[in-house]
């Protein structure tokens, strides 16, 4: 075997990600990892992330716990077999210094993909639109008070030979704050519209929580268009809601109040940072949006239970699907997922809460990649 | 959501509530430009550092009106405007001109909800350029949202950045009260991401800029940005900051200060006023009353010298407080020797 040097950089995770924190190193220097371990603790402006080894090797630190870097800048090497020190010094030294000129000299680099505000028959919907090939495109519809960042670690490695296109529903983000009667047909029927729009027959649809009961409201009204289900801790399919969640979600209008809220999300609480309660607030505060929370509550969980029962469309037996939930789900409790038909693929995520496509995003990618082969 | 600059987030904050709301109007000396003189130029200013651009425009003269360069006179109208049932954003320029117009403000629009057994709104939005920077001089560089804090009936909006700026003038327009709402001259071209949709921020609500474990710095307007910079080098030598935007000082958010100041046991107040009865002042005296108990070592006050506001630019670099200020400030609160800087 040759005597090889690997480096570790800082990875980008998801789109709008320039730099990151080195939370914590999980491996030992000189400890020997093989690719797919934990690495490190990697904090986003988002959220924190565990950093899988790319490669096996023996590891050593060029960044410590708590710097912050560029994407892309050295953190460590992993050396496989007889390297001299004096050989990974040098390494280290090439590579820094090309870093350091490549940053310097190609500031002007392509500009990572933004949303894009686009016309879907007469609605102004936030989009982003990622991958090319001939697989069927995936559509993902996040949950309620979320938008299409709630996908940045999954949507890019989702958009492997196919076209990803992740949008904000009605009410969220930067689309339009018109819900209409704010109940999963709605916004179903705004989905079929995007695909309408954006010329797509037929997509899989990964979707979370909220997204999930529209997922499966909009299978049961357009078959045809619905390859398959990956429903992420989907609403729909049981009555118990975490009301003290939705209901601090659309009153919380401060750092103070919404941290507790959005810890009911996650497993980790730690994983909640001021970036993601700013963002938050931040949407919160446009005209309109409180108001349409406020609508959908309502109509999506009057008393304080889930209005609709969606599992018909999964018992009925003709769309492929999986449902993913964590073991810790905070929201919508994991034990929804009992009784569904042995046709669909149910698993079940130990330690993890209601946010499993961030939470454990490099998992989740790879059982909906299996799933969708 | 794109990159805007302070001036554009101000702009669209004035055009999306003229087009929310017909009552609203913008008027004050030069917000249309162009018109009056000879030139037959239409829209050449929008504001004497183009601010209100691009409304005359789309509203017409009967919402965007060129005032005589007579303070007393268009601000009176424009309280009396708010208190007859429009919505007036009327412009003073540079807010040290406001010794021309103090008694329609501090007399007459502070006082018509109390005066009129609170049957009476007013909801008057002036804006006006503060601050030192620039070198515009002594009479065009003053930083007197102090003069207007100390006026009860009167809400003091002093905006640190595009996105606080948008959200806060919006919340300024439709608010039934006279707000003095003050923009840094200094900030016009920093640019963020702002929405592009119309959002307010509520008054008398602090924003953490960042929160940290061992000081605590509570800054103003422009004051805002050279505090995170100094926190930013600060870490860097392990000194951990927790830098307070109040956002308004009237009404101010004493509880996130007390509460922060309760975390860190030390307080820097980075004021660009003339320090005698200045908002550190005033800071300094809640913290002092309050929460003495928490406090590990004397408040420090960032502050200019109690002079007029010098021409000479490198007089007046020394005037202002800067990021090196700031960063011995806090130095001093942890209790290090650090040479005083002039």
């Amino acid at each position: 075997m040759n005597a090889s040097i690997t480096p570790i950089t800082m990875p980008k995770f998801g789109l709008a990600m320039t730099e990151g924190k080195l939370a914590g190193w999980m491996v030992r220097p000189g400890t020997r990892v093989k690719a797919g371990d934990d690495l490190a603790d990697i904090e986003t402006s988002k959220i924190t992330n565990a950093y899988e080894s790319p490669a096996a090797g023996v590891l050593r630190q060029v960044a410590s716990d708590g710097e912050t870097l560029p994407v892309g800048a050295l953190i460590g090497v992993l050396v496989e077999n007889d390297v001299s020190d004096a050989d990974i010094d040098a390494f280290i030294a090439r590579f820094t210094a090309e870093f350091g000129q490549q940053s310097l000299g190609d500031g002007q680099e392509a500009a990572p993909a933004e949303p894009t505000v686009i016309d879907v028959k007469g609605r102004a919907l936030r989009v982003l639109d990622l991958g090319h090939g001939d697989a069927t495109p995936i559509v993902l519809i996040h949950g309620f008070g979320g938008d299409l960042t709630n996908w940045m670690f999954n949507h890019s490695a989702l958009a492997d030979g196919r076209r990803v296109i992740a949008f904000d529903l009605p009410g969220h983000g930067g689309s339009v704050k018109d819900v209409g009667e704010g109940d999963p047909a709605f916004f179903a029927g705004v989905a079929i519209d995007l695909l309408d729009t954006l010329n797509i027959g037929k997509a899989h649809l990964v979707a979370h929580s909220l997204g999930g009961a529209i997922a499966l409201a909009l299978a049961g009204q357009a078959p045809g268009r619905v390859a398959s289900l990956a429903l992420i801790a989907p609403a729909g399919l049981g009555p118990e809601i975490n009301m003290d969640f939705i209901n601090g979600f659309i009153t919380a209008d401060r750092q103070k109040t919404i941290q507790p809220v959005l810890a009911y999300l996650v497993h980790d609480k730690s994983l909640i940072g001021r970036k993601m309660a700013d963002d938050i607030l931040r949407y919160k505060r446009l005209d309109g949006a409180v108001t349409a929370l406020t609508r959908i509550a309502e109509t999506c969980f009057p008393d304080g239970r889930q209005a609709d029962d969606l599992r018909p469309v999964l018992t009925r037996g003709d769309i492929k699907a999986l449902v993913l939930w964590g073991e810790d789900d905070e929201i919508l409790p994991v034990r929804q997922s009992s009784g569904l038909p042995p046709a669909v693929t149910v698993d079940i995520l130990p330690g993890v809460g209601h946010m499993p496509q961030m939470e454990r995003a490099t998992d989740i990618n790879k059982t909906i990649a299996t799933f969708l082969a | 959501m794109s990159k805007k600059s302070f001036r554009q987030a101000i702009n669209e904050a004035l055009r999306q509530e003229m087009r929310r709301d017909p009552r609203v109007i913008v008027m004050g000396e030069d917000v249309a430009g162009g018109r009056g003189g000879t030139s037959g130029t239409v829209d050449a200013w929008g504001g004497v550092l183009g601010v209100t651009k691009g409304l005359l425009t789309e509203f017409g003269e009967d919402r965007v009106l060129d005032t005589p360069i007579t303070e007393a006179s268009y601000i009176g109208a424009a309280a009396g405007a708010a208190a007859t049932g429009l919505r007036p954003v009327a412009e003073l320029m540079f807010v040290d001109f406001v010794g021309c117009c103090l008694d329609q403000i501090m007399n007459q629009a502070a006082k018509f909800r109390y005066m009129f057994g609170g049957k009476a709104r007013t909801p008057l939005v002036i804006r006006a350029m503060f601050g030192a920077g620039f070198n515009a001089a002594a009479q065009h560089s003053q930083a007197l949202y102090p003069l207007f804090t100390h006026i009860p009936g009167l809400k003091v909006v002093v905006p640190s950045s595009p996105y606080e700026a948008k959200g806060l003038l919006i919340e300024a327009i439709r608010d039934d009260d006279p707000v003095i709402f003050l923009e840094h001259k200094v900030m016009y071209d920093d640019e963020e991401e702002v929405p592009d949709e119309a959002y307010t921020i509520p008054f008398g609500e602090a924003n953490l800029t960042r929160e940290g474990d061992d000081v605590t710095i509570v800054a103003f307007g422009r004051m805002v940005k050279l505090a995170n910079e100094a926190a930013d080098r600060l870490e860097q030598q392990g000194i951990s900051c927790t830098v307070i935007d109040p956002r308004t000082t009237s009404p101010l958010d004493t509880d996130t200060i007390l509460d922060c100041v309760g975390d860190t046991g030390r307080l820097v107040i980075v004021d660009e006023s003339s320090p005698r009865c200045n908002m550190a002042a005033d800071i300094s005296a809640l913290v002092a009353e309050h929460a003495f108990d928490a406090l590990k070592g004397p408040i420090r006050r960032v502050v200019p010298p109690h002079t007029p506001v010098p021409f000479a630019s490198v007089l007046e670099n020394l005037y202002l407080p800067s990021v090196e200020k700031i960063e011995a400030a806090v130095k001093a609160a942890m209790g290090h020797r650090v040479p005083e800087i002039a």
